[in-house]
């Protein structure tokens, strides 16, 4: 069974569906979706919309930082963050935006945990960003996989001798097995907003059967996903991000 | 553990036969299964109480990394138990002998250490070539089979550029075996498939002298020796040893990566054409180096942060072997120019390449295994000197250079041959042109190349100086070219 990791879509339609048909095509059965569905990109409601539409199929939809500032606002965030939250508010549904509020932080099945930030105290929204804060997550979370996003970079930590845990930048296209008598953890990149300089998407498949991981970068039309950004009125800085992948 | 490893039990469908090797980490079974009909081995993990799972850390290391390999230079894995609770592999038992058996009869002769390490170094360059380092080698991990070809055993310490390194930070594994480890591995670094060509020099060192460059350290200290005493000399221990097999050897157990030969095909090459290896200070090496140089290696090495100090190794497609076919018959042929243009080019965009130059002569009409007379050496050492003053106007220092004139009957059999035998990354060749309508076997030898090269092929053609009627044949597909 190959399980889709889809993370930080930000109401990037363009990056989802290209992810999507990428998934599909590789012969994912199932999706998971590790929250930040909306926030910076110009399709909210049609993100929210294929959300809904996955999740009563039976797909694992998380709560972000992003979905969760929809609807209590938070202090924390940037101005063009904040003006992206804000219009994304007024763009969606009443409808949707209680399917954003009743989503849940984290899932677990078997031996795989799912949450937005990290397993240690998920409404916290602590980056796994460090060896040091994906052992905090892994020893929170309990199970040999956990799968997390908000980090915009695509990172696999797994655990050393005495519990201790390295990083290693996945090569996408590649898989890498990951055997279940140690901890791993999967940061599984950004879908809508990638920041490490190459636009194309981020997701990863887990195939539970062969214990594997592959990361992968899927190319799509950022081009005219930035151009809604524009068109949408919100701070062009977000559409140049989309474009460059900064 | 709920099953125990021992003759005469049956784990997961294979009966366990008698025990053919017991190692340090582990023993050795031959093993039978109905499905499989080769004889096959187990290899299971020695263990002790109290021992974690995570001392199974080389299995795991080897349970992974040995499925992505393909290739006759490693063993395939048939099975591999779950780790957390019947450790165990199950690999294609190997005919033939291990290197460590066959160099307990003492030193081998020149040309047999270099067939032998051309071998070694086509299996290493294998693996490269996926990604993988092997890390641990030894005469022990080398297997000989009986058609000359070597298989690559043991891969409980490799690096695989792709995965996770399992074993990156876990001091007590870093290392390999002491005799043969690179002085780099002594500092931890696990990255640089460099570190198998000085585990090369090692072995060639030890196949051609008997001896160990460095002994086998005990100690830590003893290990870090590496990191600035370079061996005696092989020729200093047996006068016999043909100075380019000194400079091959010596050129491997560089203590710097960079000085070190960058690529495992470049070895084999080298190992391979024993005339065209460029002769340095190396070859006539008479004693190690002298007190005041070992101290300036000492304190270099002191002060040398691991991980900065070494470039990292250059990508194998920044080190190709390109070969250049250069038609010698016919000295005058406009495509010549071209093929020099077209070659510089190539060379311009990488360092560390080596360009081989060859010159296919047809043998019409003549016996293919006939002793070559008098005659035909001339015309050898013509066609050489023709070739010579091809390559000379590139000006390329000797040891990124070789000439090579082979005689067939085949000429596209025969680079074809070439390229395959010696790792060719590139293939440069003139394409057939308007003028070369007589020489149809040429043409056949353009067409047969690229269909069948295992590499690249950069066919070059002369720009065309007029404009070609509708009537003209000038344009021909490749595709339509006779075999």
């Amino acid at each position: 069974m190959i399980l889709a990791l889809l993370s930080d879509i930000h109401g990037n339609l363009e990056a989802l569906n290209a992810c999507l048909k990428h998934a599909r095509n590789a012969g994912a059965k199932r999706f998971a979706f590790l929250g930040d569905l909306v926030g910076y990109g110009a399709d909210p409601a049609a993100v929210v919309e294929i959300m809904m539409h996955q999740a009563a199929e039976g797909a694992i939809v998380l709560r972000g930082n992003h979905d969760d500032a929809v609807a209590n606002p938070a202090s924390y965030m940037n101005d063009s963050a904040k003006d992206a939250i804000d219009w994304a508010r007024q763009a969606l549904s009443e409808k949707e935006r209680v399917f954003l509020a009743r989503l849940p932080l984290i899932a677990k099945e078997d031996s795989a945990f799912f949450v937005h930030a990290s397993a240690n105290a998920p409404e916290r929204w602590n980056y796994v960003d460090s060896p040091a804060a994906a052992r905090t997550c892994a020893e929170a979370s309990g199970c040999p996989y956990t799968f997390c996003g908000h980090v915009h970079h695509q990172m696999l930590y797994f655990q050393r001798r005495e519990g201790a845990m390295s990083a290693f930048r996945p090569v996408p296209g590649s898989a890498i097995p990951m055997r279940g008598h140690r901890r791993w953890v999967a940061v599984v990149g950004s879908v809508g907003q990638p920041r490490d300089r190459t636009p194309a998407a981020a997701y990863a498949l887990f195939d539970l059967s062969r214990g594997e991981i592959t990361f992968h970068r899927v190319p799509y039309d950022q081009l005219a996903a930035a151009q809604k950004i524009r068109a949408a009125g919100l701070p062009a800085s977000l559409a140049r991000r989309v474009e460059l992948g900064i | 553990m709920t099953e125990r490893i021992v003759p005469g039990a049956n784990i997961d469908g294979f009966a366990i036969g008698e025990r053919v090797h017991s190692g340090a980490m582990g023993d050795l079974y031959r093993v039978t299964h109905p499905e499989h009909a080769q004889p096959l081995v187990m290899k299971a993990p020695r263990f002790r109480t109290g021992d974690s799972i995570e001392n199974l850390l080389g299995f795991e290391t080897e349970s992974v990394i040995l499925p992505q390999l393909s290739g006759p230079h490693v063993p395939r894995l048939i099975a591999a138990g779950d780790l957390t609770r019947t450790p165990y592999l199950v690999l294609e038992l190997i005919a033939g002998e291990n290197l460590e058996t066959r160099m307990r009869r003492g030193q081998l002769p020149a040309p047999e250490v270099a067939g032998i390490g051309a071998s070694i170094a086509d299996a290493l360059h294998g693996i490269h070539g996926q990604g993988v380092i092997h890390l641990d080698l030894k005469p022990d991990n080398i297997m000989d089979r009986p058609d000359g070809s070597v298989t690559l055993i043991d891969f409980g310490l490799a690096h695989h550029a792709r995965f996770p390194d399992l074993l990156a930070e876990e001091k007590r594994y870093a290392a390999g075996s002491a005799p043969y480890v690179s002085p780099e591995q002594v500092e931890g670094t696990r990255h640089d498939p460099r570190s198998d060509l000085f585990a090369l020099g090692v072995v060639l060192y030890e196949m051609a002298t008997a001896e160990l460059p460095f002994g086998i350290p005990t100690t830590m200290a003893g290990l870090r020796d590496r990191l600035w005493v370079d061996p005696k000399p092989p020729r200093a221990r047996v006068p016999a040893i043909p100075p380019w097999l000194q400079e091959i050897i010596l050129r491997c157990l560089e203590i710097n990566v960079d000085a070190r030969y960058q690529t495992a095909a470049h070895v084999a090459f080298d190992l391979r054409h024993p005339d065209q290896v460029a002769l340095t200070s190396r070859a006539q090496k008479s004693q190690q180096a002298g007190v005041f140089a070992q101290v300036g290696r000492w304190w270099r090495a002191r002060e040398r942060d691991p991980g900065r100090g070494a470039r990292v190794a250059p990508a194998l497609s920044a080190t190709p072997v390109i070969v250049v076919a250069i038609d010698t018959v016919h000295p005058d042929d406009e495509r010549h120019a071209a093929i020099r243009r077209a070659t510089e080019q190539v060379l311009s965009v990488s360092a560390e390449f080596r360009l081989v130059c060859v010159s296919v002569l047809g043998v019409f009409g003549k016996s293919a295994d006939a002793a070559p007379a008098n005659a035909d050496s001339d015309l050898h050492l013509e066609h050489l000197v023709r070739l010579r003053h091809w390559a000379d106007p590139l000006k390329l220092p000797t040891h990124r250079l070789s000439l090579h004139v082979l005689e067939s009957l085949s000429p596209s059999a025969a680079l074809l041959e070439f390229a395959r035998r010696n790792h060719a990354d590139l293939i440069v060749l003139g394409a057939p042109g308007a003028a070369q309508r007589g020489m149809a076997w040429w043409r056949s030898v353009a067409s047969t190349v690229a269909a069948h090269a295992p590499c690249s092929v950069h066919l070059v053609r002369v720009p065309e100086r007029r404009t070609p009627g509708p009537t003209d044949d000038a344009f021909i597909s490749l595709d339509d070219l006779p075999q």
